[in-house]
């Protein structure tokens, strides 16, 4: 076998499409992961991101396009021949066999000699900590222990790819965070090119080199997460990154500029940008005496900070503010909010990112 | 008022407990009784005679041919019936055009009753026209052979039906055992690089093991129970070839009422079968795999 020329991408999908019967599931997706990377599905649920990793993992075959893996166009291999690692959400582990058996189930499968078989086991089983638990059965084990297990079936294939769907969704929010670090600290370590699906994206944000949001089968945005929280692509991926999300207030004309509806003293944009949505992150707005006026209609309070979901003006634009401090302000109460400097304005219609407009 | 919890225990215990009882807990005691006394005549009431009715089977040679035909009969129908039934599931659970209907033909044998089949396999095995026949004759250029009236082949063509019958039955319970293996695991095991053969003896059998137990179970029951189609095609013969021992219970019992022998019978059947469902649930119990 030739080795792949080491500039090519671990993973390419060109023009990928997917259908079920007559609903297109996958629609045109191009998406390119550099060796080593970690790249995070990310989207609503029914997207297509399970889809997806099936199709790149070979459980489903794609209606056009390429898979191509490590510089091999893998459309006619089995799932087996990808040189691919899986951990399903349900971890799949074989109920009738023990942790150490379930472990080894690929190397047996592809007759890997007894002595390295050991070998990777008690590696596989130190790195996750599964020494004490090799005898028994995964009915025996705790839901973590199960998603270790999982790991450990993946890892010891020692394939250069590692596919994970949604591995993290049956586990408590505190087990959830260690794993969060231990996957990301194997991932590294292995130097694994791992694709991961989940719908939180706080855990998208918190893992990801590569962050790639999905919405109705197509993708929305591909981006560092960096990138994506400072530049989302439409006003859809600015609803959906961030605890909370941008908010997307509708600009209107005002003598001067555009503004909320309602408040003409309180210009927002140049007058060019009337009619777009003005987005507004919420860890940005600052409580202020020469403020715009709002009126509290819920308040979340998240131990260090306060959420604040706030109307303006007079056309019902919805406005949330994240201020550091206890405020459990009632509703109707009265506040005044300072925005900050225009940074990111979207087409009402379309959705997509507007340039922002030169001051006049 | 407060009932004790034993009263009210026993009050809804009571009704099924019962029928139970009348119908099947005492008669079976009272036959094991019974096997212990003389047939009684008009003349001569029953006389208790110890084991004397079963020393008298030892000594029956058509008592050891219908044991020893029931093993061969449970041989021989019982790891068939259960590997036709697992191929029919297999088959019929696959992404196949029309399975509906291949599942409702496979099926159709069971619901049919016995009786009804025994009719039917009349007809196939009937010399020369038998469907059979035309068959064997026409791939294998054989004259016509009398299946069910020659010693060589009667026991054979019993157990052909009660394969045919038994074996649809058995594929339901397969068929949704397999449906209940989740899909995850089979794609892990193809993904992990087993193949088809090895995913089938590795995975999907092991996680088949109660049902395969279940069905084991209810087949060896079945080959010493399901006898209609041998009293109404051969009433276990010729000379005795197709005789088992629910038969030969029926023929001793109701033909010639000798009552005692028959129960003496009765208590040999039910040691036999006690005897194999423990050895089953022991030895496939031990290596099958429970939720
Ligand atoms: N086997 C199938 N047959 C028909 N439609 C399917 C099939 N599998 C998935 N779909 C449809 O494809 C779309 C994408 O499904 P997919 O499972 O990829 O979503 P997802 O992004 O993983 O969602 P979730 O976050 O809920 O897991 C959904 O609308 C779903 O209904
Ligand atoms: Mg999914």
């Amino acid at each position: 076998m030739t080795a792949a020329p080491a500039s090519a991408d671990a993973i390419r999908l060109d023009s990928l499409r997917k259908q079920f019967g007559s609903t297109t599931v996958l629609h045109d997706i191009h998406l390119r992961a550099a060796r080593g990377r970690f790249v995070v599905l990310l989207g609503p649920s029914g997207c297509g991101k399970s889809t997806l990793l099936r199709v790149i993992a070979g459980l489903e075959r794609a209606d056009g396009g390429r898979v191509v893996l490590d510089g091999r166009d893998v459309a006619e291999l089995p799932p087996a021949a990808r040189g691919l690692s899986m951990v399903f959400q349900s971890y799949a582990l074989f109920p009738h066999l023990d942790v150490a058996e379930n472990i080894v189930f690929g190397l047996r499968a592809r007759r890997v000699a007894a002595a390295e078989r050991e070998a990777r086991l008690a590696r596989a089983a130190s790195l996750l900590g599964l020494e004490k638990l090799l005898k028994r059965r995964p009915s025996q084990l705790s839901g973590g222990q199960q998603q270790r297990v999982a790991l450990a079936r993946a890892i010891v294939a020692e394939a250069p790819i590692c596919l994970m769907d949604e591995p993290l969704s049956n586990l408590d929010a505190k087990l959830r965070g260690e794993m969060r670090r231990e996957i990301r600290a194997l991932q590294q370590r292995l130097g694994l090119t791992m694709v991961y699906v989940t719908h939180d994206q706080a855990e998208a944000m918190s893992m990801a080199d590569q962050v790639v949001l999905m919405r109705d089968g197509h993708i929305e945005q591909d981006a560092t997460p960096a990138e994506i929280y400072a530049r989302p692509a439409s006003a859809f991926v600015a609803s959906f990154i961030g605890t909370p999300p941008m908010s997307l207030l509708p600009l209107v004309a005002h003598a001067g500029g555009a503004g909320i509806a309602g408040l003409p003293d309180h210009l927002l944009a140049p007058a060019s940008a009337a009619g777009a949505l003005l987005g507004i992150r919420p860890e940005e707005v600052v409580p202020a005496e020469d403020g715009l006026p709002a009126c509290v209609t819920a308040a979340e309070f998240l131990g260090a900070e306060t959420v604040l979901a706030c109307a303006l003006g007079s056309g019902g634009a919805l406005l949330q503010a994240r201020i550091p401090g206890h405020h459990a302000l009632p509703p109707g109460s009265p506040v005044r909010l300072r925005l900050p400097p225009l940074a990111h304005l979207f087409d009402a219609n379309s959705g997509k990112r507007l340039p922002l407009p030169p001051f006049a | 008022m407060r009932m004790p919890r034993f009263l009210h225990a026993w009050l809804m215990l009571g009704p099924a407990l019962l029928l139970l009882a009348a119908f099947t807990h005492v008669p079976a005691l009272a036959t094991l009784w019974h096997a212990l006394f003389s047939t009684p005549t008009p003349r001569r009431p029953a006389v208790f005679v110890g084991l004397n009715n079963y020393a008298a089977l030892a000594e029956d040679p058509i008592f050891w041919q219908a044991l020893w035909n029931n093993l061969l009969y449970a041989l021989g129908t019982v790891p068939m019936s259960i590997a036709l039934a697992l191929a029919m599931a297999l088959w019929v659970n696959g992404r196949l055009r029309g399975r509906t209907a291949m599942r409702i033909a496979f099926f159709t044998p069971t619901v049919l009753p016995m009786i009804a089949v025994a009719n039917l396999w009349l007809f196939f095995y009937t010399p020369d026209y038998g469907m059979i026949d035309r068959l064997t004759r026409l791939l294998l250029g054989w004259g016509p052979t009398n299946w069910i009236g020659s010693q060589e082949t009667a026991l054979g063509a019993m157990m052909a039906i009660a394969v045919w019958k038994e074996a649809g039955f058995f594929m339901i319970f397969y068929l949704a055992a397999l449906q209940a293996i989740p899909p995850s695991l089979l794609e892990a095991a193809s993904l992990e690089g087993a193949s088809r053969g090895r995913i089938f003896w590795r995975v999907t059998l092991p996680l088949l093991g109660p049902t395969t137990l279940f069905i084991a179970v209810n087949a060896v029951i079945n080959s010493f129970r399901l006898v209609d189609h041998i009293l109404v095609m051969t009433q276990g013969g010729p000379d005795n070839a197709t005789a088992l021992l629910m038969t030969y219970i029926y023929e001793t019992g109701f033909r010639f009422w000798d009552t005692a022998q028959a129960s003496a019978l009765t208590g040999v059947l039910l040691a036999v079968l006690a005897v194999i469902a423990a050895l089953q649930f022991s030895l496939l119990g031990r290596r099958t795999h429970y939720r």
